[in-house]
C-alpha cells in the first residue's frame, strides 16, 4: 500500500511539472493554433538563468527562499523578453503562412536556443543548490519532500490564476476573442498583435517558474534538459485537450501518474514480459486510446473552425 | 594540390618524395647530401575523433576530444619524422551525439575524408556499428572508452581499445558486490544502451555466481531524469545494493532520488558513473556509493599527475573521465605511425598489434582481438565529495616509470577477475609472444620516457 501511495505521489509531482510546462504549450496553441516547440527550451533557459542568479546570492548569504524568489524574478524577466523576441522575430511574419512553416521554425528556434545555451553555460551539468526547504515527510509510509509539495501547490495555483485571467478579466476576453477569430477581434478594437505577444510573455514567465521548480526538484540543470521535458509536456497538453487550460493540468497529472504506475507495475502485471522501460509505451498507448474516442483530448473544446 | 606543383619546380628529388605522399607511401629516404635546402612539406596524418559533443553526454565527449587534442599537440611537438619528412598530425573532431545512427554517419564522413586512423567512439553503442564501416574501409580504430565486449569480438582487424572491456569489469563488479560488499540481494537498473545493458548483463552473471540474488531488473533510458517510479518499486524489494549500468547524467539524479525516497542501499556503478560530475551534482547524496573504472586511479597512473596538471592548464577544466584514455589512444596510433614509418592505414593496422607503449593510463599491449591486455580495474567509493580509490584488481605491472605504483595493489592476488580475463583466449594467440613473461618479470625492455616528456 505504501508503495502504491508512493507511486501516486511520484506521479503527482512529475505530472505537476508536466502540467506547468503544458500550460505554456496550450496557451499559445489556444490563441495561434501553433505548437511552440521552443517552449521546452525556454524552460531550460529559465532554469539556467535562475541558477546563475541564485548561486552568487546564496554565496552572499541571502536566505534560501529569498534567493530563489529573486532568481525566479530574474529568470522570469529574461524568459519574458525571450518569449517576446521569439514571437516577434520567428513567428509573427509567418502568422498567415501555411501551418507547416511556423512548426518547422519552432523546431529551428528550439535548436538555436539549445546551442546558444550550450555556448553560454557549457556542456557540463550544473548542480542546483538546495535552497528551498527539502525536508522529507513520511505520509502513510510514503516519502514526500517539501519541494514536491511546493511543485504540486504552485502548479495548482498557477492554473487557477490563469483560468481567472482568461475567463474573468478584460484582457482574458480579448485573448478568447483573438483565439476565436483574430480578424473579427481586430475589427472590434482588439490589438491582436499585443494580445499574442502578451500570451507569449505570460507563457514564458510560466516556463521560468517551471524551470526553477524542475531544477530544484532534480537538483540538476543542463542545456539539454528542456527537450524531453517539452516533449512530455506537449504530450500532456494533447492528452488533456490542447488549447484548454484545465486540460493541460489534467493531462499533465494524468500522464505523470500513468508513467509512474506504468513503470511501477507493468512488470508485475505482465509477469515480467514487459519491463519498466515500457513506461513511455504505456503512456502513449493511453494517449492513443484517448484520442481515438476523444480526438480533441480529454477536455478539448470544439475549436474546429480555427483549424 | 598547389603545393606539389611548387615543390616540383624546385627539385626533382623533392618531387619524388611528394608524389610518394600522394599515394601515402613512405618516400624513399632522400639522399641528404644531394637534397637542396628546401625541406619537403610535412606529411599530414589525419586522425578522426568522434564522441558526443552535444546532448546529455556532451561533457564527457568534449573531455575525450580535449584528451586527444592534447596528444596531437604533444605528437607534433615531438617532431616525429617519417622517411625523413616531418609529420603533422591533424585532429578532425566530430559529434556523434552518442547516437548509433549519427555514429555511422560520422564514420562514413571519416572514410570520405580519408582519415588515416580513427580515435573513438566514446560509447559502445556508436563504436560497434561504426567499426564495421572502418573495417570495410581498412581504417584503424582505437576506442578510448567503448567497453562492450562485442566491439572486438567481430573479428575486425581494425578494431582496438585501450580500456578493459565489460566482461572484465562486470565480473569484477559482481565479485565485489558479493565478496567485498557482502550483498545478499541486488536490484539492477540499466539504460538500455549497448554499454549499460551489456555491463548490467555481465554484472548479473557475476553477481549471481558470487551468491547475490537479483531481486529486481529495471530499465530506463539515457535521456531520463526521473527515476522515482522504478526506485519506488526497488524500494519495495528491499535490496542490499542497487547496480546501475549507465552514464552519469542519469546516475546523479538517481542517487539524489534514492536519498529522497529513503532508500538505504548503496549504488554500485561501472565507469559511466565514475565521473567528477557525479559527485559534484549528486552532492551529499553521492556519499558512500561505489563505482569502478578500468585502469588505475589517475594519481597512480604512470603519467597521471602530470597529465592532470597539463590538462587543467590547457583547458581550464577538470578531467571528467576518459581524457587520459583518449590521449593514450592517439599516442598508440602515433607510435604505430612512427614504427611503420608510414601514415598509410594498412601499415598502421599492421603495426598496432605490436604496440607496447607506456601510456599515461598504463602500459598498453593488445591481445589478438584488439583488447588491452591485463586491463586493471579500480573500485572507488564516494567520500567527502570525491571518488576515493578502494582497490585495484588485475592489471599489468605499471610501466617502468613507476613500478611501485601498482605493486602494492594486491593486483595478482588471485582475483578471479584477472583469471577470467587473461584466460579469454587473448593469450592463446599471443602465447608465444613474451606476453606473460614480459609482464611478470622485469619492466618492459625499452624503458621509454613518458610521452609528456618528449617535448
Amino acid at each position: 500500500m505504501d508503495i502504491l501511495l508512493q507511486q501516486v505521489f511520484n506521479g503527482l509531482t512529475l505530472g505537476s511539472i508536466y502540467a506547468l510546462v503544458a500550460l505554456g504549450y496550450t496557451m499559445v496553441y489556444g490563441i495561434l493554433g501553433l505548437i511552440n516547440f521552443a517552449h521546452g527550451e525556454v524552460v531550460m533557459i529559465g532554469a539556467l538563468t535562475a541558477l546563475a542568479v541564485m548561486k552568487p546570492l546564496a554565496a552572499a548569504g541571502v536566505p534560501g527562499p529569498l534567493a530563489v524568489l529573486l532568481a525566479l524574478l530574474a529568470a522570469a524577466l529574461v524568459c519574458m523578453a525571450l518569449g517576446f523576441t521569439i514571437e516577434r522575430v520567428a513567428y509573427r511574419r509567418l502568422r498567415n503562412a501555411p501551418r507547416l512553416a511556423p512548426l518547422i521554425t519552432a523546431i529551428g528556434v528550439s535548436i538555436v536556443l539549445q546551442q546558444v545555451a550550450m555556448l553560454v553555460w557549457g556542456r557540463n551539468y550544473h548542480s542546483v543548490p538546495a535552497l528551498l526547504p527539502s525536508a522529507n515527510h513520511e505520509v502513510l509510509g510514503a516519502q514526500i519532500t517539501e519541494v514536491q509539495i511546493l511543485i504540486i501547490v504552485v502548479a495548482a495555483l498557477t492554473m487557477s490564476g490563469l483560468m481567472l485571467l482568461v475567463n474573468r478579466t478584460r484582457m482574458g476576453r480579448a485573448m478568447r476573442a483573438t483565439a476565436e477569430n483574430p480578424t473579427v477581434a481586430a475589427l472590434m478594437g482588439v490589438d491582436a498583435n499585443r494580445i499574442i505577444a502578451l500570451t507569449f510573455v505570460i507563457g514564458s514567465a510560466l516556463a521560468a517558474l517551471a524551470g526553477v521548480l524542475v531544477s530544484a526538484n532534480y537538483g540538476i540543470a543542463h542545456y539539454h534538459m528542456g527537450f524531453i521535458l517539452g516533449l512530455k509536456a506537449f504530450t500532456a497538453a494533447v492528452l488533456g485537450g490542447i488549447g484548454n487550460l484545465a486540460g493541460a493540468m489534467v493531462g499533465g497529472v494524468l500522464l505523470g501518474i500513468i508513467e509512474a504506475l506504468g513503470a511501477g507495475y507493468i512488470g508485475d502485471l505482465t509477469g515480467g514480459v514487459l519491463g519498466s522501460h515500457y513506461q513511455d509505451v504505456f503512456a502513449f498507448f493511453v494517449l492513443i486510446v484517448v484520442l481515438i474516442f476523444r480526438p480533441s483530448g480529454l477536455m478539448g473544446e470544439k475549436v474546429a473552425e480555427r483549424a | 594540390m598547389n603545393v606539389p606543383v611548387r615543390v616540383l619546380s624546385l627539385s626533382v628529388l623533392a618531387a619524388v618524395a611528394v608524389m610518394g605522399c600522394g599515394k601515402e607511401e613512405p618516400p624513399p629516404p632522400p639522399p641528404q647530401a644531394a637534397a637542396p635546402p628546401p625541406p619537403p612539406p610535412p606529411l599530414v596524418v589525419k586522425l578522426g575523433h568522434s564522441a558526443p559533443l552535444t546532448g546529455p553526454q556532451a561533457h564527457i565527449g568534449k573531455d575525450n576530444e580535449n584528451g586527444a587534442a592534447l596528444a596531437v599537440e604533444d605528437a607534433n611537438a615531438a617532431k616525429i619524422k617519417v622517411g625523413g619528412r616531418d609529420v603533422k598530425f591533424e585532429l578532425m573532431g566530430e559529434d556523434d551525439q552518442a547516437d548509433p545512427k549519427q555514429g555511422t554517419l560520422v564514420a562514413q564522413k571519416f572514410v570520405d575524408a580519408k582519415v588515416n586512423a580513427v580515435i573513438g567512439h566514446l560509447n559502445s553503442g556508436t563504436t560497434i556499428p561504426a567499426s564495421k564501416i572502418y573495417s570495410d574501409a581498412g581504417i584503424p580504430q582505437v576506442s578510448p572508452s567503448a567497453t562492450n565486449p562485442d566491439y572486438t569480438k567481430q573479428g575486425f582487424k581494425t578494431a582496438f581499445r585501450v580500456m578493459a572491456n565489460d566482461e572484465q569489469q562486470g565480473k569484477v563488479l559482481g565479485d565485489y558486490a558479493g565478496h567485498n560488499l557482502k550483498a545478499k540481494t541486488v536490484a539492477v537498473i540499466d539504460d538500455k544502451t549497448q554499454y549499460g545493458e551489456g555491463l548490467a548483463t555481465q554484472f548479473k552473471a557475476a553477481a549471481t555466481a558470487a551468491g547475490v540474488k537479483v531481486v529486481a531488473e529495471e530499465h530506463t533510458d539515457d535521456k531520463a531524469v526521473d527515476f522515482a517510479a522504478i526506485l519506488t518499486k526497488i524500494k519495495g524489494k528491499k535490496p542490499d545494493l542497487v547496480f546501475y549500468g549507465g552514464m552519469d547524467p542519469q546516475a546523479a539524479p538517481m542517487a539524489m532520488q534514492m536519498k529522497k525516497l529513503g532508500i538505504k542501499a548503496k549504488l554500485l556503478m561501472g565507469d559511466g558513473g565514475c565521473t567528477t560530475e557525479f559527485v559534484k551534482n549528486a552532492g551529499d547524496a553521492a556519499e558512500g556509493h561505489y563505482c569502478s573504472l578500468p585502469g588505475v586511479p589517475l594519481d597512480k597512473m604512470p603519467g597521471g599527475p602530470k597529465f592532470v596538471e597539463r590538462y587543467k592548464a590547457k583547458f581550464n577544466l577538470d578531467i571528467q573521465l576518459y581524457a587520459p584514455y583518449a590521449y593514450d589512444a592517439v599516442m598508440v596510433v602515433v607510435e604505430a605511425v612512427k614504427r611503420a614509418q608510414s601514415a598509410e592505414s594498412a601499415k598502421i593496422i599492421a603495426e598496432l598489434p605490436k604496440t607496447d607503449f607506456p601510456g599515461v593510463t598504463t602500459r598498453i599491449t593488445f591481445d589478438e582481438k584488439g583488447d588491452i591486455k591485463d586491463g586493471a580495474i579500480t573500485l572507488y567509493v564516494a567520500k567527502g565529495g570525491k571518488w576515493e580509490a578502494l582497490e585495484t584488481i588485475g592489471g599489468a605491472p605499471a610501466a617502468p616509470a613507476q613500478p611501485a605504483g601498482m605493486g602494492g595493489m594486491s593486483g595478482m592476488s588471485g582475483m578471479s577477475g584477472m583469471g577470467g580475463m587473461s584466460g579469454m583466449s587473448g593469450m592463446s594467440g599471443m602465447g608465444g609472444m613474451s606476453g606473460m613473461s614480459g609482464m611478470a618479470g622485469a619492466p618492459a625492455p625499452a624503458a621509454p620516457a613518458a610521452p609528456a616528456e618528449k617535448k
